[in-house]
């Protein structure tokens, strides 16, 4: 007897390697066929402090967190009621605890999960250089019926250039956790991969958002480093030089998004990547953008607020400031991407969208997708590119009209180096010349072509997710998304028809395509992760919705499972 | 672009940078005759029009951009560096000025200052210092006296010593800085061209008098003096005589050899190729 879907958690305090440990069991899995998510608990020690690496595995693809906790291997248990929390576990539930490390916390304990004694750090200190993560993985290895080749491979990977010493060491310390385990019987081993599968990336959704922007054609980036938003940076630094591009360190998010502004003006796709606190200091320059038609891309992981909040933990609590933000009418693109994969896609569609309207757009990813790592297929190639509409007959001397009231709102752009299109870009209202204007005449055409351009503008079936039929439909958005769409289909097999509405273009809204989207539909339920409902309020506000209106809404740092919304859902039907 | 037809000469005139707007400055403000010697430094090096780029701030020197004739971004407050800096690294092969005033550049643009000052990127900063917000009407900025009472804002006098421009430069590394006065934009002109030419960040620092809200400052064309030295590319040697200064003398500082910052990047790779990288 196999299970669909094994949730584990490597627990251990700095050191212990348990980071190390989940992500070479994801890899290890990838390299069998399996799919798979691994995100991570950690506190805010630079190094050390409790630490826990959350991995689901499952041959079919992984939507977000498991429901509860299958396995959890502890090599200690410090600081570990810290995120107790973030650990469910229910009877069925297997620990996995060191004698040597003390009792199981009473927190955990009290769950009635099985527990099961291995010593870990004795079998580890039997092998010369034996690590505990070793012998950890050797027995999730086990137990889950990780074939052996998989993390071969992933060894030979990691510690080939370490030489063979390290690697026997590796070997020995996984080969005693697995003979320790290979006799417990738990009935976690997972079923076997579907080989037939689609090529396989290994891939973070900050990863994919760095790569989203490249594909997007985007050559500059200005950063500032933020948790959760660094590996975007990180990312983009060496690959965006590998392609032509470039990328600076400002000495803080004000010069970050100055720098793209300064950038786009002069005609190359920018983009740069934050969390809350550096948007907060953005939005000036952002409402600029907004201004003097520069286009710009930022990436928001979000991250929990307010002020410093939690920053290791994810939440969706940005929505309001990324949506109203900014001072004056000032419409402007927001962008949530719905899974990992889809930060990609989404961020590679913002670069797009920014360039063709001229405007800036945010893209509200978060912790919860930015520092997890997942199994995915790889996805489509989207044909999005920057692909600004640039002035090809500039009218002679002193004619050329930066912000020319178009039918469409967009403006053909000059940029610097045309001869003929020298005009000030301005913050400053201006008339279609680029003057600056306080008329009212002028404020009035400038706001209407503002926004007419994005609201008049064909977003094509990308704005939403949309999967099933039904009565009852979940609308919601960003990380979100993988829990509910995972109740759906729960809900599906079991014989009640049922909608997922994960709405990606959050602004401007899409009021005629969401209607359609919900025709027929009887009862909503609105998903998000936030204390004060705040999609559901933005919905509210912009949106009629059909029928009965729920609302599941809870800050993090907590994540959505797939339980809870289904939950709802049976209580709603 | 009119041309200016002689036996020997074709080039461009001053009047080819000025666009047709009228400038919102009061009579007799000192930043007509830095615009004057700005449009004539422009002339002077024969600056393609399409591929200079002019970035400002906010405040009454930032309105600039949209009085000359070539390609202009009139930011937000304080911002007016990292905008520029985004230009040049983005586009090093377009010339890259940015005007600006005391408050702008040294109190809301403060931490970008010193940070272009560091970075070095190859780009002008002509800073027009009067020691006032006169936008806003007359409030105290980073490089008003303590004791300056004119200020409804500040009736006492903003009680904090002001920071001296061109010292602040060259602590935070500027590799050229020169001060200038507005009564003769040729000096203004040529302290420009020599900034422009210098590789690296170059501070233009410009007494310009607000005769509206600092009247007292007509009396600079009397205090103003030579610096009297040739300029030095030793920091050391110009942060020493810098300190002696009483902060009106004019000339060249600093032409020193720090090298400008600009990565540079080549394509290598195709996307699909780092792609390959996330494959299993």
């Amino acid at each position: 007897m196999t299970v669909d879907s094994v949730t584990i958690a490597l627990v251990g305090s700095g050191g212990a390697g348990a980071m190390t440990a989940g992500q070479m069991l994801l890899d290890a899995a990838a390299n069998v066929g399996w799919y798979g998510l691994m995100s991570r608990s950690t506190g805010p020690q630079i190094r050390g402090g409790e630490a826990a690496a959350l991995v689901r595995l499952s041959p079919t693809p992984v939507h977000g967190p498991g429901d509860r906790f299958d396995i959890i291997i502890a090599f200690d248990w410090q600081n570990v009621e810290r995120f107790a929390a973030e650990l469910p576990l229910s009877e069925k539930s297997v620990i996995i605890t060191d004698p040597s490390q003390g009792e199981v916390p009473a927190v955990l304990a009290a769950s009635g999960a099985k527990q099961v004694e291995l010593p870990i750090k004795e079998l580890a200190g039997r092998i010369p250089g034996g690590r505990v993560n070793m012998v950890g993985l050797g027995a999730v290895a086990a137990i889950v019926g990780l074939p052996r080749a998989g993390i071969d491979a992933v060894i030979q990977k990691a510690l080939g250039k370490k030489g063979d010493a390290a690697i026997q060491a590796s070997n020995a310390g996984i080969d005693a956790g697995s003979r320790e385990a290979a006799g417990w019987s738990l009935g976690l081993e997972l079923a076997a991969p579907n080989k037939e599968g689609a090529t396989r990336w290994n891939i973070s959704g900050n990863e994919a958002a760095g790569l989203g922007a490249l594909k997007g054609g985007v050559k500059f980036c200005a950063a500032y480093p933020i948790t959760p938003a660094t590996e975007i940076l990180e990312w983009l630094a060496p690959n965006l030089a590998k392609t032509g591009g470039k990328l600076v360190q400002a000495e803080d998010e004000l010069a970050s998004i100055a720098m793209c502004l300064g950038a786009s003006f002069s005609g190359v796709p920018s983009i740069t990547a934050t969390a809350g606190p550096g948007l907060s200091l953005m939005t000036e320059c952002i409402g600029l953008g907004v201004a003097s038609e520069t286009p710009v891309v930022i990436v928001d992981v979000q991250r929990g607020g307010p002020s410093t909040g939690i920053p290791t933990k994810s939440e969706q609590s940005d929505l309001n400031i990324a949506v109203y933000g900014l001072h004056g009418d000032a419409p402007h693109l927001v962008v949530g991407p719905t899974s990992i994969g889809d930060c990609l896609f989404t961020t590679q569609w913002a670069v797009h969208l920014a360039e063709a309207l001229q405007t800036p757009a945010i893209v509200l990813s978060d912790q919860a997708m930015g520092q997890s790592r997942a199994i995915v297929d790889k996805p489509a190639d989207a044909p999005h590119k920057a692909n600004r509409l640039l002035a090809t007959d500039l009218g002679g001397e002193g004619k050329y009209l930066r912000y020319a009231n178009t039918e469409s709102g967009v403006s053909p752009a000059a940029i610097p180096g045309m001869p003929g299109g020298e005009h000030t870009a301005d913050g400053l209202e201006h008339a279609e010349n680029a003057l600056p204007s306080s008329q009212a005449s002028d404020h009035q055409k400038q706001l209407d072509k503002r926004l007419r351009k994005l609201t008049s503008y064909d977003y094509g079936d990308a704005w939403a997710d949309i999967e099933g039929e039904g009565e009852i439909a979940v609308v919601t958005w960003g990380s979100a998304t993988g829990p509910s769409r995972e109740a759906v289909r729960r809900l599906e097999a079991a014989g009640t028809k049922a909608r997922l509405v994960a709405i990606r273009l959050i602004s401007p809204v899409q009021p005629a395509k969401l209607a359609a989207a919900l025709d027929g539909v009887s009862k909503v339920l609105v998903v998000e992760q936030t204390h004060g409902a705040q999609f559901h309020k933005f919905l509210r506000g912009h949106y009629d919705l059909p029928g009965a209106v729920s609302v599941f809404s809870r800050p993090g740092p907590l994540p959505i499972r797939a339980r809870e919304v289904h939950e709802t859902l049976l209580s709603l039907i | 672009m009119d041309t200016h037809l002689t036996d020997d000469v074709v080039g461009p005139l001053p009047g080819d940078y000025k666009s047709d707007v009228k400038p919102i400055w009061c009579p007799g403000c000192g930043d007509y005759s830095v615009l004057a010697g700005i449009t004539r430094a422009m002339a002077n090096m024969g600056l393609e029009r399409h591929d200079t780029v002019v970035v400002s701030g906010i405040g009454c020197s930032s309105r600039i951009p949209a009085y000359t004739s070539v390609y202009g971004y009139h930011t937000v407050h304080g911002r007016s560096l990292a905008v520029a800096s985004g230009v040049k690294l983005a586009r090093p092969e377009l010339n890259v000025l940015i005007f600006g005033g005391d408050g702008d550049g040294f109190s809301i643009g403060g931490n970008h200052f010193l940070h272009a000052c560091r970075r070095n990127v190859d780009m002008t900063y002509i800073v027009m210092d009067n020691q006032v917000y006169g936008m806003t009407k007359g409030q105290a900025s980073p490089t008003t006296e303590a004791d300056w009472c004119e200020s409804k804002l500040t009736p006492e006098g903003p009680g904090v010593n002001p920071i001296q421009p061109v010292a602040l430069a060259l602590a935070c590394g500027a590799n050229f800085v020169a001060r200038g006065f507005s009564n003769n934009p040729n000096e203004v002109a040529r302290l420009i061209v020599e900034g422009v030419k210098h590789p690296g960040f170059s501070v233009i620092h410009i007494l310009s008098p607000c005769v509206t809200f600092r009247p007292e400052q007509r009396g600079w064309k009397s205090t103003v003096h030579p610096y009297g030295r040739e300029p030095t590319d030793d920091p050391n040697e110009a942060m020493r005589a810098v300190l002696e200064d009483d902060g009106f003398g004019l000339g060249i500082f600093l032409a020193g050899n720090r090298r400008p910052f600009q990565p540079e990047s080549t394509a290598t790779h195709s996307i699909a190729q780092i792609e390959e990288g996330f494959a299993v």
